[in-house]
């Protein structure tokens, strides 16, 4: 038996798509494929193999830049929240980059390092960085007190208090921020392919749209939103299996 | 009573000491001391500084001047004398029953079979047997207080600072841990700083009680039972000194109240 | 931070890196990195200049278009799935896959449906400013005291009226949280479309100055955008935090 929600999932699916197949059918314009005509194109791509050579050029500057703004974001956070002095020297940096259209800076990295994977791995790293880095600062600095003076008061050392207190009682946040920053990381991965140079997943967009293959131009975008979506929301469900007892409070009253 | 002979029976001696948090004055020149092996009560209305006193005795926040003695050494920071009972339990969340109360002996450096082993011991000696492997968020707030208890007793200190340890937990489970605190103090050969807004439970622990005037704190007297601390757990509380004594502490306090 | 007992303010370390960015720049690091000085002169210089005009207007018109259209649309999709089982649960899925979409892939749709022009720029924007706002006024709703409601009913309250001067007062704070973030990602929304667009606004000025190797211009334009991106972002802080004030004041 299906469950209500579920149920309705599925009803609100097939009117969307449904309206997409209808509206491609008119057709709304000669660059609005049906929907079947897409997942068409879809499974040939994925069929012949196009599809999975195109991800794994998309995704390796995307797990790059991941892991570097993971392991930068995350050192630098940590020493934002515990440090006063580097809070108010750093955090603003990375609120003005949070703020800030920092997409506008591709021309420049372009000039600077060339089309190759270096820019594009900075891109997704300017785009995935500060959320990181602001998260991990926020969620040390916000270390309850009482937990942190336990520590002292039983000898902790300043690396036990890290280790074994502020970054435990951290974590949750940091991974959530670190969702975030992934979250980022696919809109600059994807910008830098259709902004740079064509290559993977951006290639089969623009190689099909100059061609006018529209159907596998949408089935290339549909692959990469669903790609992101499904993934981000795996990370959501692992966050919540891994620190969900946390979240009922710290223990106190 | 000489110097010397002195120094030795303090466990804690508080000598001068002023705390200023910015504009708000704290403690003012509060003088006092702790025998050691005693049990002394600090009795006090909400917001006078006893967290403050403990926690500057404690080494974990700076006394603005003043002087703060332990075994006769100045206190300059926590130490392994002293261990303590938070007034908010301060547990780890994301770590077991066992692992908070074995996790002052962790931080000392102590391996982990050794000090689960103990860990153990005081999780049974609490009443808290069967919850080692529980979270935080699964006990009850009086549970959860047993488990900072278990944990600043694991550690074997010489002096305990315990600010309202028993502020959460049942009525009938206090009158145990009272119970249990009087022998503890009778066989332990430890210092106990007792921080309780309830006058009989003072009267009825302490060897030694002492009144905080509202802030900024000072010492306003120090009250002394002798009758009835050898006597019978039971009789305690019916006798006539006992009575006398939270009659007389309450109205000394109830100025403040009203 | 607290230096000479003298609490320094908050974003005031920008300054520090300015100075060194000025150093940099005038031991000449790097060709991409002119002195800061210079870049303010070339301001000054290209913020009378009708291309750079353009640019602005160009964007300034995208960007309002875009935010408002996603305000007006947003806003009354959300209060309306906060109010209503039926089209929450149909609509939900959908606004959380886009929120967390990237949408920067659906920018070549765009393009080729609307055209290279300010129409695309405007739906990007939109796109990047709308999930959040619905989300966000469809909380607001869900939040509001259910008291609130049963009051205006028992006065006989229109719907017209219970939308207008009960639903929408009463989520205020929330919406306003959505508006703010959803107004930061319009601005980067409206960016992305005009780089990948890049034949109008910003996107077209970017292509001219790097295309020259423009260095203190393309700062400037830079500095530009990020100074409005942040003094944007700051003033709806600041309304949001007085509308907040009221909305504790307004629990009690
Ligand atoms: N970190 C702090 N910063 C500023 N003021 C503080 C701080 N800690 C305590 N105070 C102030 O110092 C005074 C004494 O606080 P303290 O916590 O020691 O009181 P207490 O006697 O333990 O009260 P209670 O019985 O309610 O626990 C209070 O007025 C409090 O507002
Ligand atoms: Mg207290």
């Amino acid at each position: 038996m299906l469950s209500r929600s579920n149920l309705l999932k599925l009803l609100s699916a097939f009117f969307v798509f449904g309206a997409w197949e209808v509206a491609g059918r008119i057709p709304v314009s000669f660059a609005f494929p049906t929907f079947l005509e897409s997942m068409t194109a879809l499974s040939i791509l994925i069929w012949d193999g196009t599809l999975f050579t195109a991800y794994g050029e998309t995704l390796r500057p995307l797990v790059v830049g991941i892991l570097i703004s993971g392991f930068l974001g995350i050192g630098i956070g940590l020493f934002i929240g515990l440090n006063r002095k580097l809070d108010w020297l750093v955090s603003p940096i990375f609120v003005v980059m949070q703020t800030a259209p920092l997409a506008a800076l591709i021309p420049l990295l372009v000039m600077a390092y060339g089309i190759g994977l270096t820019s594009k791995v900075f891109v997704v790293c300017i785009m995935a960085m500060p959320v990181i880095a602001l998260n991990t600062g926020g969620a040390v600095r916000n270390t309850p007190a009482s937990i942190k003076e336990m520590g002292l008061s039983f000898l902790g050392t300043r690396s036990d208090i890290v280790l074994k207190i502020v970054l435990p009682a951290a974590s949750p946040v940091i991974f959530a921020g670190l969702r975030l920053g992934i979250s980022a990381g696919f809109i600059g991965a994807i910008l830098a392919e259709l902004k740079i140079t064509p290559t993977g997943v951006g290639d089969i967009i623009t190689y099909s749209r100059s061609i006018a293959d529209y159907p596998s131009m949408y089935a290339a975008i549909f692959s990469i939103i669903v790609l992101a979506v499904v993934f981000l929301n795996l990370l959501e469900k692992l966050e919540r299996i891994l620190f969900g007892g946390l979240n009922r409070g710290y223990a106190s009253e | 009573m000489s110097e010397t002979k002195q120094i030795s029976e303090n466990a804690v001696e508080v000598r001068n000491v002023f705390k200023n948090y910015g504009d708000v004055e704290a403690l003012r020149d509060l003088t006092l001391q702790f025998p050691k092996g005693q049990l002394t009560s600090l009795l006090g209305p909400s917001g006078c500084g006893k967290t403050t006193l403990l926690k500057i005795i404690a080494g974990l926040i700076p006394a603005t001047s003043g002087e703060v003695l332990v075994n006769g050494k100045p206190v300059t920071g926590p130490g392994p004398d002293r261990a303590f009972v938070f007034q908010d339990f301060a547990l780890l969340p994301w770590a077991t029953v066992l692992r908070n109360v074995a996790f002052g002996l962790e931080l000392r450096g102590v391996p982990k079979p050794q000090r689960e082993e103990i860990a153990v011991k005081y999780i049974k000696d609490v009443g808290l047997s069967g919850f080692e492997q529980s979270y935080p968020h699964e006990l009850s707030g009086g549970m959860r207080q047993r488990v900072g208890l278990a944990r600043a007793l694991s550690v074997d200190a010489q002096v305990l600072l315990m600010d309202e340890p028993f502020s959460a937990v049942d009525e009938q489970t206090r009158r145990k841990f009272q119970e249990d605190l009087l022998s503890l103090v009778q066989n332990e050969n430890k210092t106990f700083l007792f921080v309780t807004h309830s006058i009989e439970e003072a009267v009825y622990v302490s060897d030694q009680i002492a009144i905080l005037l509202p802030r900024p704190s000072r010492v306003s007297e120090i009250i002394r039972p002798t009758g009835f601390r050898n006597k019978d757990k039971d009789s305690i509380r019916r006798d006539a000194e006992y009575l006398d004594i939270v009659d007389k502490i309450w109205a000394s306090l109830r100025t403040y109240v009203e | 931070m607290k230096l000479f007992g003298y609490e320094l303010p908050q974003m005031s370390s920008l300054i520090l890196w300015g100075l060194l960015w000025e150093i940099v720049g005038r031991l000449e690091v790097t060709f991409f990195i002119p002195a800061l000085s210079d870049i303010f002169v070339t301001l000054l210089e290209i913020s009378t200049t009708k291309v750079f005009l353009t640019a602005l207007s160009e964007t300034g018109y995208a960007f309002l278009l875009g935010t408002v259209s996603a305000i007006v649309i947003g806003i009354p999709l959300g209060i309306l799935m906060g109010k209503n089982r039926l089209v929450d649960e149909l609509l939900l899925p959908w606004v959380n896959i886009f929120l967390s979409a990237p949408l920067t892939a659906l920018v070549p749709v765009l393009m080729v449906l609307f055209g290279f022009g300010l129409q695309a720029i405007v739906i990007t924007t939109a796109l990047f400013a709308i999930w959040i706002i619905v989300l966000n006024a469809r909380a607001g709703v869900m939040q509001i005291n259910r008291s609130l409601v049963e009051m205006a009913h028992s006065f006989g309250a229109t719907p017209k009226d219970a939308f207008f001067k009960i639903y929408f007062w009463a989520a205020l704070p929330e919406i306003l949280g959505g508006v703010r973030i959803g107004f930061i990602r319009a601005v980067k929304g409206v960016i992305i479309g005009q780089l990948l667009i890049s034949i109008v606004g910003f996107g077209a000025l970017f292509e001219l100055y790097s295309s020259n190797f423009l260095m203190k211009h393309f700062w400037a334009v830079l500095i530009v955008l990020f100074s409005l991106a942040f003094i944007l972002a700051e003033i709806l802080a600041y309304l949001e935090k007085r509308v907040s004030y009221y909305a504790s004041r307004r629990a009690a």
